[in-house]
This record gives C-alpha cells, structure tokens and sequence, in this order.
C-alpha cells in the first residue's frame, strides 16, 4: 500500500503541536525550562515507582496514545473528531506517568515526522503533556465521586479547552497573532473538538473499567492524590494565572503593539483593529482583549457548574438504581 | 505495517551521514534557535540562513526535492498567524472590502512584514529539522540525546515507544477494518452517513480506544519479561564507545562560526 494511505491517519497535525517559528526564541526557552524541571521531576517519582519496568511501560503507552491519535470519527461536513489523549493517560497512568508517556509521544512527533517544532517543543510538552495532564487529572479526580463516566468527558473536554486557551497566550506572547482573534479562534474551534476529545475519553474509561474490573478500582478509582501532585497542580495553576496577569499588567498589552513600537512604526499606526466576534466580549470593560479573556473563562466556569449539577442529579439517580449496573462490554469495533 | 515506513532516514554515503549524531542534533538546535532569534524582515539573514541550509543539504547527497516537498508540513499552521497581516499598526498595504457589512480588512506593511518572517522562520527550521532526520538513523538520534544529557529513562521510553508504534499502528489498522465492516456505508451521494448519531459514533471510538489500552498493557507486561529473561536492567546499551572526531568538532564548529556571523551581520544591516 502506499505510503500516504497508510501513514496518514498517523500524521493528522493540528493546532496544538506549534511549529518551529510561531514562538519567539524568549517564549520557546522559558517553556522549555518549566517543561525540563516538570520532567525531571516525573522521572524521579516514576522511577521509583515503576523501577525498571518503567520504559518498557511507558513506551509501549506512549506507543498506544500515538497510535491511538490515529482513530477519528465523523462529525459533520468533512471534519472528524480526533483524540489527543492527555486527560486519558492522566486519568488511567496518573498524572506522572502520563507526563512522561505524552513528552515521549510529542517528542517522537517532533523529531521523527517534524509535526510540531524542536526549539517549541518544551511549549508543546508544557501545553498537551502537563496543561492537559494536569487538568484532565484533577477534573477527573473532582468529580468521578458523582459518575465516572461523565467526569471522564468532563477531564477530556476541559483539558483540550484550556490547552488551547493556553497556546493562544502562548503564541500571543510571541507576537504571532493578536490574542484578542486568536483565543476567540483558538477556544470556539477547541470547545467543539473537545466535545469529541471528552466522549472518546468516557467511552475508553468504560470499556477499560469493563475489561480490567479488578485494575481499574485498585490504581484508578482509588488514587489518591499525594502532596507533589498537588504542589505541581498549583505551579500549573500558578503559571496560568501569572501568563495572563503579565499580558494585561505590562503596559504593552498586545506582544505586537510593543515589536511595533520597537521598530519606530506606532506613531504612524492607523490601526485597523479588526473584530472577528463583536458580540464575544463582556460589556463595560475597556480593554477588548482582557473582556474576550474574561468572557472566555465565565463561559468555561458557567459550564462547569452546569456540568457539576448534572453530574450531582445523575449520581443520586445511579445511587438509586443499583450500584453494579456494568457499562456496555467491549466496543462495536474491536 | 513494515518498521521503516514512517522513517524519512534516507542512507547514502555522505559527509553529512558520517557526522557524530550528537554534533548533527547540536548543529541543527543551534540553526532553529538562530532562526528564531533573526530579527524581523531581516531578508538578507534570511537568505543566508537557507544558503547555509542548502549548502549542507546538497552535501549530504539527499533528494532536495524530497526534503522540499516535506518541508511544506507546517503550512497549515500558518492560519494561526495569518491575524497579524490585519492587526498590526502599519501603512496600509491592501484594503479588502467584506462582504455582507461595510467595514473592510487593512493589510499593513508591518503585518506583512512579519508574516513573512513568521512564514520563513518555521520553513527554515522545519527544512532543518527534515534534513537531520533524513541523515540520522532512529537509534543514532537517541544516542545523540542520551550524549547532550536526557535522562536515560526518557530516551529509553522513546526506544521503547519507537519500537512498538508500528506494532500498534497495525492493532489499529486492524480496529479500523473491523470497525469499516461492521459499519455499513450507503453509497456515495446517497444518505453517505453510517452508524447513528455523533455521540454513539465516538463511543465506538471510545471503545476501541480502550480495548487499544487494554491489548496495549497487556504487551508491555509481555515485553518487560522478554527483556528481563535476556538480561535488561534498565539501561539500553550500544556495541561501540561513541567518540568525537576532530572532524565533527571542526565542522560543527564552523557550521556554529557561520551561523554566529550571519546573526551579527542581521543585527548590523
């Protein structure tokens, strides 16, 4: 067969592994020694943990998630659904192992079919191994108290969501695109990709829950998250947090007003700011980029709480149905 | 699915072939980084940079058509940048008029500007990029990262990961297949959708994805014991010493000198 046939379902880019060149050389170095010191980190605990078995492991996982990146499913109009797998790996693996299982998968990705960049790589580990690790995992760990199956969705969806927030910063910084167009880009296109991301993520929880009974309540169900995990959750948060404070405290709020300036031209701007979502914004608030961002996380909070209420209503209905009601066995496809 | 079909190593006998991986990786790292930090419609830096990229390519004897043809494989992203040919304050270059309102997009010069340099910078270091992996070997990239001081559990997850992502991409080849004759498409034209709604399509998905992980972990647990009946203690190993010859550190040293130059020289236009 021919080598695009076969290998295409494998090299599906999107718009997470940033390329070479869409970072500024500050932006992809300052990531890269977050992302080093968060690896090194996950090396020291799973080496401990998993011993000598661990790169076998985590190879033949990080193998499984690159592979399975490959499965998609139709949506609507020629566009299909793809899976990342950072809130999977975070909720089966834990949030260690899954970091170091999807380093290994971005950074086989880079090196070997050039699909995201090697000076962005510490960017890309930190947005889809340690952003979508790290909010997959605690999601998860928040709500699987009420259903297993919808805090799976939730984990999924959530963690492809703020992954993409966090690139539009990342590449806003770089004065690569204006936040104000790419985070509402970058957030409307991920919160339906998403969607897929989380049902796919619940439908593998059920089927691993189904399959391994055993496995699954004594490393899954019953993890219990230790003092680094928390400590790491909040350095994440931190970082989060600090991004967006730096880009709206600095009196050059947009990356490209200040290369403008740099370059003498801003006295001679005539500023043609253009506003993809006019309506997109909350009102009353001068500054349009910091109304998008707001607008962005009230949507994301509103969401949530939405979800947090259904996810309540359906686990007192599920207590009182009986508790062994099994998910469906193993998938149509296999 | 045969073990090279993804890798883009293309053999030959070249000078470029013979350099020490880890002087290879170095090298190229340093190209991306000059790449990035080249200032903003720096043309000549530009030019000089994909003359220095051309030089090393035509000397390491692989299909520049080849490495051209794949180095267009980060143009889509380009849609992430394409706001800053509007948003940018500048003289005005290009009016577009939009259709359905009256307002109409501005293209500044500066925007162009930087575009432009966004465009080239990611071509150049994905040209580069392509053309160490065409001249390295899989198992000599590692070496390389296990010589500038990743941890040897990372390189050997990758080792591990290498090895098995074609023994699981033909699992999942074969989910595929099953999955395309269970699921019954009408013909082209007609009512082309199979299957029922969205949500039951991704909880197939989500199903074979699962049972991907379940098939998955069962081979590592295989795949451990094989390695430890033959004697694996966590460390891959390699038959010969690595050893840096005067000629990489000469080559390296000037390819490094040549990109130092072009830097200074983009500073000073």
């Amino acid at each position: 067969m021919l080598f695009s046939e076969l290998a295409a379902p494998f090299l599906a880019p999107d718009a997470l592994h940033i390329p070479d060149g869409f970072l500024s050389a500050a932006v992809a170095v300052a990531m890269w020694i977050v992302t080093a010191a968060f690896i090194a980190v996950a090396v020291r605990r799973a080496s401990r943990e998993f011993d000598d078995r661990l790169a076998p492991l985590m190879g033949v996982l990080a193998a499984f998630i690159f592979a399975a990146q490959a499965f998609n499913f139709p949506v609507a109009g020629g566009t299909s659904g793809h899976f990342l797998g950072g809130a999977l790996a975070a909720i089966l693996l834990g949030p260690w192992a899954a970091l170091l299982v999807m380093s290994a998968v971005i950074g086989l990705q880079a090196l070997v079919f050039q699909d995201g960049g090697l000076l962005a790589m510490g960017a890309n580990i930190f947005v889809m191994g340690i952003v979508t690790v790290w909010v997959g995992y605690f999601v998860y760990q928040a709500l699987t108290r009420f259903n297993r199956f919808l805090a799976a969705f939730a984990a999924g969806w959530l963690s492809v969501l703020v992954a993409a927030v966090v690139t539009a910063f990342l590449l806003a910084f770089s004065g690569t695109a204006s936040l104000n167009v790419v985070l509402t880009a970058m957030a409307t296109i991920h919160a339906v990709i998403g969607l897929g991301e989380g049902l796919i993520t619940a439908g593998a929880v059920a089927l691993v829950a189904a399959a391994l009974p055993g496995r699954f309540d004594q490393q899954v169900a019953a993890r219990k998250t230790d003092r680094g995990t928390w400590v790491a959750g909040g350095v994440v948060l931190a970082l989060l947090i600090g991004v967006t404070a730096v880009f709206f405290a600095s009196p050059h709020p947009d990356g490209l007003e200040r290369v403008a300036e740099d370059t003498g031209f801003l006295h001679t701007a005539q500023a043609p700011l253009f506003n993809i979502a006019p309506d997109y914004v909350v009102p009353g608030l001068s500054n349009e980029s910091l109304a998008g961002v707001l607008a962005v996380v009230l949507g994301i909070l509103l969401l949530f709480a939405v979800g947090y209420g259904i996810a309540r209503a359906l686990s007192r209905r599920s207590h009182r149905q009986a508790e062994g009601a099994r998910p469906e066995p193993a998938g149509k496809g296999s | 699915m045969h073990i090279d079909l993804f890798d883009q190593y293309r053999h030959a006998h070249s000078p470029v072939h013979a350099l020490d991986p880890r002087a290879k990786l170095t090298a190229a790292l340093l190209f991306i980084l000059a790449a990035a930090l080249t200032p903003d419609g720096a043309w000549l830096a530009f030019a000089a940079l994909g003359a220095l990229w051309l030089a090393v390519a035509l000397v390491s004897d692989v299909s520049l058509a080849l490495l051209l043809r794949r180095g267009l494989v980060a143009l889509p992203f380009a849609l992430a940048a394409v706001t800053v040919l509007f948003t940018l304050p500048g003289w005005p270059l290009l009016v577009i008029p939009l259709p359905l309102s009256d307002g109409h997009l501005v293209i500044s010069d500066n925007g162009a500007i930087r575009f432009l340099t966004i465009m080239l910078k990611s071509w150049l270091s994905v040209l580069m990029a392509l053309l160490l992996t065409a001249t390295t070997t899989f198992p000599d990239t590692l070496r390389s990262l296990r010589g500038i001081g990743v941890p040897r559990v990372i390189v050997g997850v990758l080792a591990f990961m290498y090895r098995y992502i074609f023994v699981l991409g033909d699992e999942v080849l074969r989910l595929l297949r099953a999955r395309e004759a269970r699921m019954a498409a009408g013909p082209p034209g007609l009512a082309r959708r199979s299957g029922g709604s969205i949500v039951w399509r991704a909880r197939v998905v989500g199903a074979m994805v699962g049972s991907l992980f379940v098939r998955s972990l069962d081979r590592s647990d295989r795949v451990y014991n094989a390695m430890i009946s033959r004697g694996y203690s966590g460390e891959l190993l390699w038959l010969d010493k690595p050893t840096l010859r005067a000629a990489d550190v000469a080559w390296t040293g000037a390819f490094v000198l040549v990109l130092v130059l072009i830097e200074l020289w983009a500073r000073l236009l």
